[in-house]
């Protein structure tokens, strides 16, 4: 999976689109020659391990941060030189929502609609209602953002994206710190807004969510694109396995081996199970024939697609320590 | 897609709205207002020790004006402004223009108040007007806290000027009213210069520190014979300069040297935390 590969659009209907994008600190390069291509209408998980430089990437698609080096577009507009046009059609949620801890929920949302020169202040009272009943806040919109939970304020921030109809929303781990009912509600807000033809630029490390949400994903490495494209795209460059269910282990063990199949069973001897990568060049079918003309009883048979998980981890590596 | 586009688009407003926010966040903080009756507690308790102790301060004795109260109440205003000018009128302004960047890339909220997108240069002007704003009404709660006092304790009447001439007890009160004027006018280029230093941190309490430091050191090398070619171009130069405002007929001279000198601050100050704030990266 080469990096740039989008899916069947052209580059014209790209929402986000940045070449050789650079970001250093110091001598620390967080945002590495960063080609990244975000279709319209797409809704785009962007992954990867802590400090591998999403949020830096966010910051300076926003305007927030210049960039080293390279170029941004933000809804076909170069960034940050058209900032005034472009922010108000994009809502965000950056590192975590940040909120004046003195003032309630919907005073705080007053405040931050009241900043955008574009938000007519005769609805706002009713915008900054319908944001804050969408993220289910509405019995504490008047309380003051000090007694709040860690995931109320996240709700809070997902609201403050909401205030204003939006073509892009870029979402930096939207789901951080809620509840099971709070991520499943961000899961079918963020549908329901794709539906209605906003773009959706999600950062996450919930890789199961993402596959669950995203039409695209791109995978960073320590400030380095890796992987870019479809989530099927990207899934499907990784290796598929065949897992096969049998009582003789020993034997379809054998057989796999002769096949040039690295197998690892598991599972007792009555009824175990035997996953092998599937080698290039190797038909699935092929597998079944051999086994069962050496005398394999299958009970089972499959083919599986290698999950975004195991995609992940075989791009950005099996480490735990953070790469600098 | 396109007719969302058009509303979003639609005719951006002045964006008053933001200074409106500011001004209505900056009153509604409980540190505001302990700021504010701090301020006014002053007049009050030069009051108090005046109207408690047995014996009348002697001419010349005490902080100005003080021989004057009994005869005078209006006069607590006065003595209660000369006394706030070194120290606990610049320590408040320090707070509220430390605060004004510093404390917003604290809390994080400066991130989507650009986002929103408020604009660099729009939230700076924002910030300074409410600054000012905050300038004045606390030299304006001293005064008034001091005529209400006054009034409270003390017998009230016309009073004698510096030149030997009286006034009205109604002009007497314009007067005090332009010497607040004239007080805030002094902060407004304190204001400036915490602007600036606001924007070079994320920690609030260190920019206030710097602001009302700054402010003290000002008035240390003001009071330096040795450095006397130095005490023009200090922004502290005019700040106990309004006795001219208490001539007849007034004198204006050292309020315009005053505004010069402050407008030369404000200039300043402002030009340089724009350099500083536009082209910053926000990372907090
Ligand atoms: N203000 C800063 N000064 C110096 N280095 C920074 C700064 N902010 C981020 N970095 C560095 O940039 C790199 C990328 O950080 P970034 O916050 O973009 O990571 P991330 O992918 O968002 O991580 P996470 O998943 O933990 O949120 C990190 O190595 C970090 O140390
Ligand atoms: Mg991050």
């Amino acid at each position: 999976m080469s990096a740039g590969s989008t899916g069947d659009l052209p580059s014209g209907e790209l929402a986000i689109e940045t070449q050789g994008l650079t970001k250093r600190f110091g001598h620390q390069t967080a945002v590495d020659h960063l080609d990244l291509a975000v279709p319209h209408g797409s809704v785009f998980g962007f992954l990867g391990p802590n400090g591998s430089g999403k949020t830096t990437t966010i910051r300076v698609l926003l305007g927030l941060a210049a960039a080293t080096d390279g170029h941004a577009r933000v809804l076909g507009q170069e960034m940050p030189a058209a900032l005034r046009e472009v922010l108000p059609r994009v809502g965000a949620l950056i590192e975590g929502p940040a909120f004046y801890p003195f003032l309630s929920g919907a005073a705080n949302l007053h405040r931050l609609d009241a900043a955008d020169r574009h938000a007519p202040s005769a609805t706002r009272r009713a915008r900054v209602r319908e944001a804050l009943e969408r993220v289910g806040l509405s019995h504490a919109a008047g309380k003051k953002v000090r007694a709040y939970s860690l995931g109320m304020k996240q709700r809070l921030g997902i609201a403050n994206a909401l205030l204003m109809p939006r073509e892009l929303l870029v979402l930096d781990e939207p789901t951080n710190g809620l509840d099971p009912q709070g991520t499943r509600e961000v899961r079918s807000l963020v549908r329901s807004l794709a539906a209605g033809g906003t773009t959706v630029f999600v950062s996450s490390h919930l890789l199961a969510e993402v596959e669950q949400i995203c039409t695209h994903a791109a995978i960073m490495s320590a400030g380095k694109l890796v992987a870019q494209g479809t989530v099927e795209g990207l899934r499907r460059g990784g290796e598929q396995r065949v897992t096969l269910t049998t009582p003789d282990l020993g034997e379809a063990d054998r057989v796999l081996r002769g096949l040039g199949l690295s197998p690892a069973g598991v599972g007792s001897a009555a009824n175990g199970m035997v996953t092998a990568p599937l080698a290039d060049g190797i038909l699935p079918e092929q597998i079944v024939a051999a086994l069962v003309a050496e005398g394999v009883r299958v009970r089972g048979f499959a083919v599986e697609n290698s999950t975004l998980e195991e995609r992940f981890v075989a791009l950005t590596g099996e480490g735990f320590d953070i790469v600098q | 897609m396109s007719s969302k586009q058009q509303a979003v688009r639609a005719r951006p407003s002045a964006g008053w709205a933001l200074l409106g926010s500011e001004l209505s966040v900056l009153f509604r903080r409980w540190r505001t207002w302990a700021m504010l009756a701090a301020l006014a507690a002053i007049p009050v308790l030069i009051a108090l020790a005046v109207r408690l102790s047995s014996r009348d301060p002697g001419p010349g004795q005490g902080p100005p004006f003080l021989d004057r109260v009994t005869q005078n109440g209006l006069f607590i205003a006065l003595t209660a402004t000369v006394v706030s000018i070194p120290l606990f009128l610049p320590l408040t302004i320090s707070v509220v223009a430390g605060d004004a960047i510093a404390g917003e890339a604290n809390l994080g909220t400066l991130r989507y108040l650009l986002a929103a997108p408020a604009g660099r240069i729009r939230l700076l002007a924002v910030k300074y007007a409410a600054a000012v704003a905050f300038c004045i009404t606390a030299a304006l709660t001293v005064v008034t806290a001091g005529m209400l006092i006054g009034v409270a304790l003390f017998p009230v009447g016309p009073v004698t000027l510096l030149s030997g001439d009286t006034i009205s007890v109604g002009e007497s009160v314009l007067r005090l009213l332009l010497i607040a004027g004239y007080v805030s006018l002094s902060l407004a280029g304190l204001a400036a210069i915490g602007l600036f230093i606001s924007t070079l941190t994320e920690v609030p309490v260190g920019a206030m520190a710097a602001t009302a430091v700054l402010a003290v050191v000002a008035q240390i090398l003001g009071a330096l014979p040795q450095l006397d070619w130095l005490h023009p171009w200090l922004f502290t130069h005019h700040w106990v300069g309004f006795a001219d405002l208490l001539r007849q007929p007034i004198s204006w001279d050292a309020f315009a040297a005053n505004a010069l000198l402050q407008g030369g601050y404000i200039a300043l100050f402002c030009t340089l935390a724009y350099g500083r704030f536009a082209s910053k990266d926000v990372l907090s």
